[in-house]
């Protein structure tokens, strides 16, 4: 089925559009919260970890999340190509779609993203139908190498995962964004709706936040808030922000006053 | 207090009493520690020189309060920190200590804590720890679970919607072979989704095979490491031999294995030195290999059968939650074990703060769930002989009532969390 939007303004992936650009992580808040969280959110796509899907017994994390929203899989725990693909495909087996978010990390420490590693998965993957979602470390040759090998988008991080830092890597992102066809949305480090609007603002195309959210007193409220500011961070970026005025006024007589014709 | 643990066991036949005496007794009857035995691999490593310079200058009693506030006022944590934050003078912040830790854990772990239950399969041993209740020379009743029995407990234990499972065996490298184990690991890949180890020290060939059976992580615990005061307490056998349980958990990971747990039992040496060389251990073995998987276990001493007279008495709750929250703060990243060892309210208390994994469910005897928690089949298992317990344990509640718990206190219990990939 193919997604479509009821705003003039979606988020297009791989042909799938989305009224929302705010796409939510699940796997670091209670179960039970998951609803509310996507309600307020406005979201329409909700990150879950195949390995958290591999239980069996009881609460499992599949059966929180409402009908209707695109479930988007990670392969955390994988710390290859290959790993990557064989979680991908067993994801498919679960039920949740061809869209596949990739993660590779060969640092238990810092959870930064092996690019090379992903580069190989999203080609793989591509081929075989997935709609490839790779999460990087915002570098241009590598996002470039995504796009060749079949990404639907590129998730550059803002931050170290978990960080709450914000956009640490702002200037790659920018570059990203200016360059690469394909919708750029920034995957981690996101800590504040205030850093998310910075981030639309930039020109990003979506925004994905889980630690933020599940660090937060009130989630669902939290969930509202980041919506707002996404919205809000579009609308500036469409509408084209103003020149940042230097100190003081600009001179009166202009500079190149003198030049006759 | 080594004093006090050398208590001759009961109903010893003589032979052995003489050699238990022996062992105590003269230290020149005691084979050489640091001495690697027959068939024990050796490795190059440096990680080992690093912990112990770091731990042999550290003195805890150097560090200020002024230490401890600019080590909590930093992002980062670097190994200056930690020593502060392990600190008498840290005693005084331990409430700031805690907030500083839960921030951390939920950053890394959110709101999830990872249940697990562990299955003793044998208690079997082949050396002589003097605080250990399955030491050799005690007289308790020794089992080691057939295959059929394994398949029974484990059946039982996967009924209660444990997914994550712990196999652990006594230290006997002939009742309970790599071989068996390896066994085991194969009939518990059929009901859990997660298999880790705590067995004897072994070599990278054993572990990789043991991997390929489904074991993937491997927790061995150093007991303390201070070399001096090891000597003391494990005086017979393969255990006796220091630098080779110390190398295990990176002839875990060169064997494959996809993480590894470290562990001091509180109260056998200088609890801050022990708690900074464990921290330490962990954290050069993950510089080495940034893929691994690293998680902290935190035991204290617990009464064995025929001693009753061994108590944690060198560590406080107090000072075992400081230990959890320097971990915490030093390695964010780091999965943390708060065992049954522990009362109830310690552990509610502890997930809140930094722990991200306990058991539940638990017995540490041999062949026992059938008996403690099964209500079906009693009959068919009342001739089954089961083993006496390594130690007592404090939480009882089974799984349920803890997940209960974790959920009252706005946590997510996790059953699982992993794949095979």
């Amino acid at each position: 089925m193919i997604h479509k939007s009821t705003t003039n303004d979606p988020l297009v992936i791989a042909g799938h559009e989305f009224n929302s650009r705010f796409i939510l992580g699940s796997g670091k808040y209670s179960l039970e919260l998951i609803d509310s969280a996507i309600n307020y959110a406005g979201a329409e796509m909700i990150t879950l970890a195949v390995r958290r899907a591999n239980t069996t017994k009881s609460e499992n994390i599949l059966e929180f999340i409402p009908q209707g929203v695109t479930l988007l899989p990670n392969t955390s725990g994988a710390r290859n190509a290959e790993e990557a693909v064989r979680i991908a495909k067993l994801a498919r087996e679960l039920g949740c779609g061809n869209f596949v978010k990739i993660e590779i990390m060969q640092d238990s420490k810092y959870l930064l993203p092996e690019n090379n590693e992903t580069i190989k998965a999203t080609e793989i993957l591509a081929k075989e139908g997935f709609i490839v979602m790779p999460y990087m470390y915002p570098d241009l040759n590598v996002a470039r190498h995504l796009v060749n090998a079949g990404a639907a988008c590129i998730m550059p991080l803002g931050a170290p995962i978990g960080s709450n830092r914000g956009l640490s890597t702002a200037d790659f992102i920018q570059i990203l964004v200016d360059e690469i066809e394909l919708p750029i949305i920034v995957d981690a480090g996101i800590g504040a709706p205030s850093q998310a609007c910075e981030a639309m603002e930039m020109g990003v195309d979506a925004i994905m936040a889980n630690t933020a959210l599940a660090t937060a007193g009130d989630i669902p409220l939290m969930a509202s808030a980041f919506r707002k500011a996404i919205e809000a961070g579009r609308e500036a970026y469409l509408s084209g922000l103003g020149r940042v005025l230097a100190r003081g006024a600009e001179a009166s007589d202009p500079l190149t006053g003198f030049l006759r014709d | 207090m080594q004093q006090e643990n050398l208590k001759k066991s009961e109903n010893l036949s003589d032979l052995g009493s003489t050699l238990q005496q022996k062992l105590e007794q003269n230290p020149a009857s005691r084979t050489d520690h640091m001495e690697y035995q027959a068939g024990m691999e050796q490795i190059e490593s440096e990680v080992m020189t690093k912990v112990i310079s770091q731990m042999t200058s550290y003195d805890p009693a150097a560090y200020t309060k002024q230490d401890v506030v600019s080590a909590l006022n930093k992002r980062g944590c670097s190994i200056q920190d930690l020593k502060a934050l392990l600190s008498p003078a840290a005693e005084s912040y331990l409430e700031e200590l805690a907030n500083k830790a839960q921030v951390k854990t939920r950053k890394q772990f959110g709101n999830n804590v990872y249940l697990f239950t562990p299955l003793y399969l044998a208690n079997y041993c082949e050396n002589y720890c003097v605080y250990c209740g399955f030491n050799l020379f005690n007289k308790i009743k020794r089992q080691c679970l057939n295959f059929e029995q394994i398949e029974t407990e484990m059946k039982i234990i996967s009924d209660t919607g444990i997914e994550e499972i712990l196999l652990l065996t006594g230290e006997s490298y002939h009742r309970s072979s790599i071989d068996y184990i390896g066994k085991a690991c194969k009939i518990a890949r059929k009901y859990f989704k997660m298999i880790g180890l705590e067995i004897y020290p072994a070599n990278i060939d054993d572990y990789h095979y043991l991997n390929q059976c489904g074991a993937d992580y491997v927790t061995v615990f150093q007991e303390t490491y201070d070399s001096d005061i090891y000597e003391t307490l494990h005086l017979f056998g393969h255990k006796r031999v220091w630098p080779y349980r110390f190398e295990s958990q990176e002839r875990a990971l060169r064997a494959g294995m996809r993480g590894v747990g470290f562990g001091t039992l509180f109260g056998l040496g200088d609890f801050r030195k022990d708690a900074l060389a464990t921290a330490l251990h962990a954290y050069y073995l993950q510089r080495k290999y940034p893929a691994a998987e690293i998680s902290l276990s935190v035991p204290r001493l617990r009464p064995i059968i025929n001693n009753q007279k061994i108590k944690f008495k060198n560590v406080s709750e107090a000072q075992l939650c400081q230990i959890v929250m320097a971990y915490r703060i030093f390695l964010p990243f780091a999965g943390i074990t708060v065992s049954t060892r522990e009362s109830a309210e310690f552990r509610n208390g502890i997930v809140k703060i930094g722990a991200t994994k306990i058991s539940a469910g638990v017995s540490t005897g041999i062949g026992d769930h059938q008996e403690k928690y099964a209500e079906e089949d009693q009959e068919n298992f009342s001739n089954c002989e089961t083993g006496d317990e390594q130690f007592a344990i404090e939480d009882t509640r089974s799984l349920q009532q803890v997940y209960d718990d974790l959920k009252a206190a706005g946590l997510q219990p996790v059953l699982n969390d992993y794949l095979y990939v």
